[in-house]
């Protein structure tokens, strides 16, 4: 479903990715692992159509990034990092305003906002400003928005990052529950999250993957340890 | 036509979600009250609205750029442009829903003002004809100001450096036909450049509007202005999402 080859992207004299290649199919819950700055959320910002690569080539769900993004964006829902959305809307607004955008209309789009804001538990929020919601109501109707039309693909940037133990249970229980027919690219620097959430793990370091595996082989590595592994991997990298 | 749509739905709603919309508003319109009464407008006891449309571009000179410098500004400092482009939305499609919406606002901003063009009626007999192109001009030459506006705000992620360069900008356009500015450029340049500069006054253009001339030479004027505009904000949109 997502087809890497080669990217990479320089910001000015900084090599953001480099040479990064990697596939993910249906049923992957593929996390994006290394240090902060290694190159994650470039690589989903690339994948997003958010912006292009200087070169390489990407596919996502059948559709190259740079000739259609309009029709990878349709096959995706994506959560940015920091949740930024509208603080003057409302969640039941926010989402009609996606299922607007989505296309989805009639007599559908009031069961769809229905479906993602149970899934993702935001009753008893959804007419109050975005503003003054707490941070991890914030990450849920991030994560509710990008459910909406069932997309096949979901890229989530940092989704537990803010979240109470709890409700990371939560996500990992939803993302779980979704995942069978669905493909998942996550990026984390916290390597509980990739050891409960993901079956595949990819391990950026300097803009370059250093490692492409699962996060089982990654404990293996590191002596029954994931961060033993991770600190080598990004030390010798 | 559907994703257009639900941008223009959604800015225009969000006017009137905090108070800012109302704000705006109402002291466009008590400023206009102001300059028409000032203006002598009921001691001339001639009934049109050449009082009120003159004050006009003055006012736009500060209303427009207060209701267009959030719009892409804002979406660059919270960050909010990377989930807009994380839709299946175009650039064109973000910039025009955007404009549009703004320009819906300043049409409500227009239509509560009728109260002048009603008192007007009532008091006399005024060429009706004038008074339609008088408020269609208004509106094209609010578009053109609310389209630099924009340009302004997706340049910068600040709400006031987008609202000061406005201002700036839609200064120079409305004071270009001015007797003094054209008196001071004429000892310094050559005529036929004078010519062309009082000829991009957006003023230029709705003076012969309001008094009831419709000329395709100033529908044009005004509607390639604000296709031009609004092709520039969508490169510079397009080309600032880098730098996110």
């Amino acid at each position: 479903m997502i087809n890497v080859k080669n990217l990479r992207k320089t910001y000015g004299d900084l090599v953001a990715l480099d040479d990064v290649s990697f596939e993910a199919k249906k049923g992957d819950i593929l996390g994006l692992i290394g240090p902060n700055g290694a190159g994650k959320t470039t690589t989903l910002r690339i994948l997003s159509c958010f912006i292009e690569p200087d070169s390489g080539s990407a596919t996502v769900g059948g559709f190259d990034i740079l000739a259609q993004p309009v029709e990878v964006r349709r096959c995706l829902g994506y959560v940015p990092e920091k949740s930024p959305f509208y603080g003057e809307m409302t969640p039941r607004w926010f989402l009609k305003f996606v299922c607007d955008v989505r296309g989805i209309n009639g007599s559908t789009y009031r069961s769809e906002i229905d479906r993602v804001a149970v899934a993702s538990s935001l009753d008893g929020v959804m007419d109050r400003r975005i503003e003054t919601l707490s941070k991890g109501y914030q990450r849920r109707l991030g994560l509710a928005q990008s459910l909406l039309g069932d997309p096949p693909i979901l890229i989530l940037d940092e989704p537990m990052a803010g979240l109470d133990p709890n409700q990371k249970q939560e996500m990992a229980e939803l993302i779980g529950l979704l995942a069978a027919d669905k493909c998942f690219v996550i990026s984390t620097h916290v390597m509980e999250e990739l050891e409960t959430i993901c079956n595949r793990a990819i391990l950026i370091s300097r803009g370059k993957i250093v490692a492409d595996s699962t996060p089982a082989d990654f404990k293996q590595k590191g002596q029954g340890r994931i961060d033993t592994f991770f600190r080598r991997a990004t030390s010798e990298a | 036509m559907g994703v257009t749509c639900a941008i223009f739905k959604r800015e225009f709603r969000s006017y009137f979600s905090t108070s800012m919309g109302y704000v705006i508003l109402v002291v466009f319109l008590a400023l206009s009250g102001f300059l028409t009464i000032k203006g002598r407008f009921f001691e001339l006891g001639q009934a049109d609205l050449r009082v009120f449309f003159d004050g006009l571009p003055l006012l736009f000179i500060f209303f427009i750029p207060a209701a267009g410098m959030r719009l892409w500004a804002e979406e660059h400092k919270s960050g909010t442009i990377e989930f807009l482009f994380s839709l299946p939305v175009t650039v064109a499609q973000a910039v025009m829903g955007k404009f549009l919406a703004a320009w819906l606002f300043l049409l409500v901003a227009l239509a509560l003002t009728a109260p002048v063009a009603i008192t007007v009626s009532a008091l006399g007999h005024p060429d009706t004809f004038a008074i339609v192109t008088g408020y269609l001009g208004a509106f094209l030459m609010g578009g053109v100001c609310l389209a630099v506006s924009i340009l302004c705000s997706a340049l910068t992620r600040s709400q006031i450096v987008s609202f000061v360069l406005s201002i700036a900008v839609i200064s120079l356009f409305v004071f270009a036909d001015s007797p003094a500015f054209l008196s001071w450029l004429g000892s310094r340049v050559p005529a036929f450049l004078v010519e062309t500069i009082a000829n991009m006054s957006f003023v230029g253009h709705f003076e012969s509007m309001q008094r009831g001339v419709l000329e395709l030479r100033d529908l044009t004027f005004y509607g390639i202005l604000i296709a031009g505009l609004v092709a520039m904000t969508c490169i510079i949109v397009d080309h600032r999402r880098e730098s996110c």
